[in-house]
């Protein structure tokens, strides 16, 4: 674990944010398992150390743009599980009144401009945001997360470009794990990932993405700086998702195998790694976290069982919306 | 005769035909191996190997532009697009690049590619991968646009569409991969610009385009129960239309309902329509109807999503108004 400067309620904050990412998911995957979600999700577990190291480094005020595999950046940005799992379901409660669903969520409350479900669909849209902050004078940040597969898309080589030349506070995150759908990274990412945005002049980093301190602790300085006109950013995180591509992805051996997955979960993840860091530095002893665990999961059904009684939205509200007032 | 899925039909089509013709090549995201995430393609990586089935990155502009590349300089590309949705993201390689090149070059370069892609909702996959995007296509001088309506169009169009000298586009409807349909083992290709009437009526001429003929079919069966004779015709592929056999049916039964799963302003039902307005219009009973998609973004929520589309029972019942009069001097 790297070290970082912090408090313990930062920590035990992280952990939190964590595992309620990892609650939110099974609960998702459960769901669809017992056709009670209509349509695909696709799954943040293995993931969590990425939005929540860096999302804890953040503020309301600072935006993040989402992927299609965004659960985790919507719940570490701040989002209820309620609204959450009502816009799963297609219920008028949702975050997006049920109009968006799982891939496209968006929480303006807490600075979610939303997930994405085109890949690399978001990348003007953060450099965008970025934009605005440095023509208004704004001192708030945008992140960009993406998948590694995303990298393949030419907008972001436009985006970046420009960002670099007009030093906007915009961070890419790129989520490396390992996978675009069925295909592995290296057999469609030519060279070093990070090279592409140094040849534009970004600073850029890899790093632990299943550590969240040293996740946390890079974006903490990367963020500061980039408020005071230092930015573009770039980070790679090495990271691996738990679950196949989207739910309804179970056979997957033959592009993925059962040891490799099993060792990403027994030896790198990120909830068992920080909760040992916790106990053995004396921030919280096993019960305390059990207890933690224990009060997330609760929620958890709470929400569920709320989302699945609640209102559908009424059908006067289909083409309401299709153009602001 | 043996049946097939709509997915075999397709996977079959263009397996015969790589066979045939060596040029013929496939690429796309995830199209080897994984056979795409529909499993339309599985088993092709296997007999003609990586180099004729292409996995490429999630690059759609650029693998679109290297097929145009390739169909100018002697290659048949067959371009995977995942979701119709994505046309977006080529929209200048295609509608700019690929369909004017033979006309700019008056007549010397031909661009033979075909593109797959699919439309369709309901499949609860919200707004970014649910669109019908045909008319905004069919829009474009120098494209052609095929819309199968059943596994044997499916496989008859595909072969077409592989040998022709043009950019085709084919939409295949993602809800329709499983279903089946009577399709000989014997070699055959379906032309394009030839309609198919699919059930003779005398009281409305129904056109459905892809799986809106099943609709169309539908609402026939409900009118038949009523007294009232549909017409069913499938065009099979929009450009080029055959008009003839829409124009010579509604001077038959001198009402017409067009279904099509795109938005219904601006888009294939519009076009129809007024085909039908200017070439039957002194035999029309009734003004032709247009029912597409609703002009919204499709929604996720199943409540919503539902009332997007265009139904059977939607569809009867504008057929029953038409039939009885009501809609002559609708606003
Ligand atoms: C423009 C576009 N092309 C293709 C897809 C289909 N698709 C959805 S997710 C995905 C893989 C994305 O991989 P990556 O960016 O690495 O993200 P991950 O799923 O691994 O989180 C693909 C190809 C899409 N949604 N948008
Ligand atoms: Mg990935």
């Amino acid at each position: 674990m790297a070290k970082a400067k912090s408090n313990t309620e930062d920590y035990l904050r992280m952990y939190t944010q964590m595992v309620r990412i990892r609650t939110f998911e099974d609960n998702a995957n459960q769901l669809y398992l017992s056709a009670k979600m209509p349509g695909l999700t696709h799954m943040y577990s293995g993931e969590e150390a990425v939005a929540v190291g860096i999302c804890e480094a953040l503020t309301d005020d600072d935006r993040i743009t989402s992927t299609h595999r965004g659960h985790g950046h919507c719940v570490a940005k701040g989002a209820d599980f309620k609204q959450m799992f009502c816009e799963l379901l297609g219920k008028a409660e949702g975050y997006c009144r049920g109009k968006g669903g799982s891939m496209h969520i968006a929480d303006q409350s807490h600075g979610n401009l939303g997930a994405n479900a085109i890949v690399g669909g978001s990348m003007g849209i953060a450099t965008g945001s970025a934009l605005r902050a440095k023509l208004q004078g704004s001192d708030d940040v945008t992140v960009c997360f993406f998948g590694d597969g995303a990298t393949a898309q030419g907008l972001m080589y436009e985006v970046m470009n420009m960002a670099a030349l007009w030093k906007l506070p915009v961070i890419y995150a790129c989520e490396n794990n390992g996978y675009s759908e069925y295909t592995k990274t290296e057999e469609i990412a030519a060279g070093s990932i990070t090279a592409r945005a140094e040849a534009f002049g970004i600073e850029a980093h890899q790093v632990d993405g299943q550590d969240v301190l040293a996740v946390n602790d890079l974006t903490r300085k990367l963020v500061a700086r980039a408020r005071k006109g230092e930015g573009p950013f770039f980070m790679e995180l090495m990271t691996y998702r738990y679950h196949g591509h989207h739910v309804g992805d179970i056979n997957r051996e033959y592009y993925r195998s059962k040891a490799e997955e099993k060792d990403w979960r027994d030896n790198r993840d990120p909830i068992i790694r920080f909760r040992a860091h916790l106990v053995s530095e004396g921030i919280a002893s096993e019960d305390e976290l059990d207890a933690l665990n224990a009060q997330i999961e609760k929620d958890a059904a709470e929400a569920v069982a709320y989302a699945l009684e609640a209102a559908y939205p009424d059908a006067s509200e289909v083409d309401m919306h299709v153009y602001a007032a | 005769m043996r049946e097939i899925t709509l997915s075999q039909a397709v996977n079959e089509a263009i397996a015969e035909e790589m066979r045939r013709d060596p040029t013929v090549f496939l690429m796309g995201e995830d199209v080897a191996e994984a056979g795409t995430p529909f499993k339309v393609l599985s088993g092709l990586v296997e007999e003609f190997g990586t180099a004729r089935v292409i996995d490429t990155p999630i690059s759609e502009p650029g693998f679109m532009g290297m097929a145009v590349g390739a169909a100018m300089t002697g290659a048949r590309p067959i371009v995977d697009l995942m979701f119709g949705d994505f046309i977006f993201l080529i929209m200048d390689q295609l509608c700019n690049q690929a369909a004017k090149t033979h006309y700019m070059s008056g007549g010397k370069l031909t661009v033979p590619l075909v593109l797959r892609t699919n439309l369709g909702a309901t499949r609860r996959s919200a707004a970014q991968h649910s669109q019908s995007l045909q008319a905004i296509v069919a829009h474009i001088p120098g494209l052609k646009v095929a819309m199968p309506s059943s596994a044997y169009e499916a496989k008859g169009l595909m072969k077409t569409a592989i040998r022709d000298n043009n950019p085709v586009v084919i939409f295949e409807d993602k809800l329709m991969y499983q279903d089946k349909a009577p399709v000989q083992e014997e070699e055959y290709l379906i032309p394009f610009g030839v309609a198919n009437v699919k059930r003779e009526g005398r009281d409305i001429t129904l056109i459905g385009t892809s799986s809106m003929v099943q609709v169309a079919e539908k609402a026939a069966e409900i009118l038949a129960a009523e007294g009232i004779s549909a017409e069913v015709i499938d065009p099979r592929t929009i450009v080029p239309l055959d008009e003839a056999t829409l124009v010579e049916s509604v001077k038959k039964t001198s009402r017409a309902i067009v279904i099509d799963e795109g938005h219904q302003s601006y888009g294939v039902t519009a076009e129809i329509a007024s085909r039908l307005n200017e070439k039957a219009f002194y035999h029309l009973d009734a003004p032709v109807l247009r029912m597409g998609a609703m002009d919204v973004p499709v929604p996720f929520s199943p409540a919503l999503e539902d009332l997007t589309v265009p139904t059977p029972e939607g569809v009867a019942a504008n057929a029953r108004r038409l039939c009885a009069g009501e809609m002559i001097h609708a606003a």
